[in-house]
């Protein structure tokens, strides 16, 4: 029963013999979930908190920031930076086409998370920092925030899940990362059953221990007061 | 030192405090009273401009608040804020709460802030808590920490809205004497509260507000004696029934 069907052993032979692309997939796949992590979590601090600022402004910017990135989906988004940007004389590489594209939209949901986080946080915490002279920012640094850390790190952790798992629509634009090389792999050989379940478990490995770390992250935010 | 002008704040349509003319004086104790909503909160917050009132000025210590360039913040580190309850950072301890302004704000020297820190911890009588986070404090000692942490700014005036109205009622007396000790060095003050026996003590002149007006004021002799207003008579009686 091994020598046939879409999982017969010599199509399994064929992806550990190769098993170099798969491996440079998911370099790619880890670093660019890396970069893109931080430029999500950048963004999503400073929209984040400037949602909650009483500029002029700023709260504006930050709702079309974040429903525009939330009501589009990501895949159009990509295409966008990937097709559309060279018409206006930016040519990216494709890996930082993933490294934006995954940035910029979990940014916004990140955003998001570290609004609701902020405002959790008692008004009298502002007004005690405004009180004795801090500035806004001052007050986010030192007094807010840190409060509001225990709110956001496991909501904070489900986007960087979400993240790893959203670069894999860079394969949609040849992003050399590891769902990209298992398509391109599979579709010259037709073993579609093999690469599919190795990629698979490879996205697991990175997912399933930083969703549990999310978990447990939310339990002890639930046990502390 | 505090100068209110025709301050007039709406929330919505709702006007909250109509034409208020204020002015505290260097050293001046000034207790203001009245019934719940009448606006004392939002007055005692326009001098510190955690509101923003909707017309009129407001100068503390000769700049004017209400102009278009001020530094908020350069004004706010002297004028101290305790508030009714307590705010203080729960992520810090004693020590960090009293020290974290004069150091991150003013970029005092961070031993001579630390050393002022302790002085004031101890002289409001926490000389054991200050390594203890808010949390395991008891409200009376949370609202001392509070007034060591206004008082390392070293103030030029100090504001109370409610200090002790969310304290158990063994724990008032704790607090009030650390406001009346302060009041006879010479702080000048604007406190909210319904403590008659603090107002004798160590009120120089007592504003009663009703319906966001200033209805009367005067020396507490005058206003506990003989209040004008029968707005002010009427509270007075409550007042007397609830805390004898
Ligand atoms: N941020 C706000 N938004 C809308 N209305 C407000 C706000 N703050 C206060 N008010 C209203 O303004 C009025 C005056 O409130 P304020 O808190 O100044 O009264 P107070 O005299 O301090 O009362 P209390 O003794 O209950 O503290 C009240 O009717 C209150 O509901
Ligand atoms: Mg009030």
């Amino acid at each position: 029963m091994f020598d046939t069907g879409p999982f017969a052993l010599f199509k399994w032979e064929k992806l550990f013999s190769d098993w170099r692309i798969f491996a440079e997939g998911f370099a790619t796949t880890i670093s660019v979930s890396f970069l893109g992590l931080l430029l999500a979590l950048v963004l999503g601090l400073i929209f984040g908190v400037l949602a909650t600022s009483q500029f002029k402004g700023a709260k504006f910017i930050n709702r079309i920031y974040v429903e525009f990135i939330q009501n589009t989906p990501l895949v159009i988004q990509i295409f966008f930076l990937y097709n559309g940007f060279p018409h206006l004389g930016i040519v990216l590489p494709v890996f930082a086409v993933g490294v934006i594209g995954v940035g910029v939209y979990h940014g916004a949901y990140i955003a998001e998370v570290v609004r609701a986080g902020i405002q959790s946080i008692h008004r009298g915490q502002l007004e005690a920092a405004y009180s004795q002279g801090f500035t806004f920012w001052q007050s986010m640094r030192y007094i807010i925030l840190p409060q509001a850390k225990v709110i956001i790190f496991p909501p904070l952790t489900n986007q960087a899940v979400s993240l790893i798992k959203n670069t894999s629509v860079m394969a949609m634009v040849a992003g050399g990362d590891l769902m990209y090389h298992a398509d391109s792999w599979s579709s010259n050989n037709l073993y579609y059953g093999p690469a599919y379940v190795i990629v698979g478990l490879l996205y697991l490995s990175l997912c399933l221990p930083l969703a549990r770390f999310a978990s447990y992250l939310e339990r002890k935010a639930q046990m502390s007061p | 030192m505090v100068k209110m002008e025709h301050i007039n704040k709406y929330f919505g349509s709702h006007h909250v405090l109509k034409d208020i003319n204020l002015n505290v004086e260097f050293k001046e104790r000034v207790v203001i009273m009245g019934p719940s909503g009448s606006g004392k909160s939002t007055l005692i917050r326009c001098i510190n401009f955690l509101e923003k009132p909707s017309s009129g000025r407001i100068f503390v210590n000769g700049v004017e608040l209400t102009a278009k360039k001020v530094s908020l913040n350069k004004v706010r580190q002297k004028i101290g804020m305790v508030f009714q309850h307590f705010n203080l950072y729960p992520h810090k301890t004693a020590l960090e709460n009293v020290l974290l302004a004069p150091i991150l704000v003013e970029k005092r020297d961070k031993k001579e802030a630390e050393k002022s820190a302790i002085l004031l911890l101890e002289k409001v009588g926490l000389k054991d808590a200050y390594n203890k986070y808010p949390s395991q404090l008891s409200g009376g000692q949370q609202q001392r920490v509070a007034i060591a942490r206004a008082l390392n700014m070293k103030p030029d005036l100090l504001l109370f809205d409610e200090p002790t109205s969310a304290l158990d009622p063994e724990m008032i007396q704790e607090v009030l004497d650390i406001m009346i000790a302060l009041a006879k060095e010479g702080m000048t003050m604007v406190v909210v509260t319904h403590e008659m026996g603090f107002a004798k003590q160590a009120a120089d002149r007592i504003v009663f507000m009703d319906g966001g007006q200033i209805m009367e004021t005067g020396t507490p002799d005058q206003i506990f004696n003989n209040p004008t207003h029968e707005r002010t008579q009427a509270f007075l009686e409550k007042l007397n029934k609830i805390q004898v």
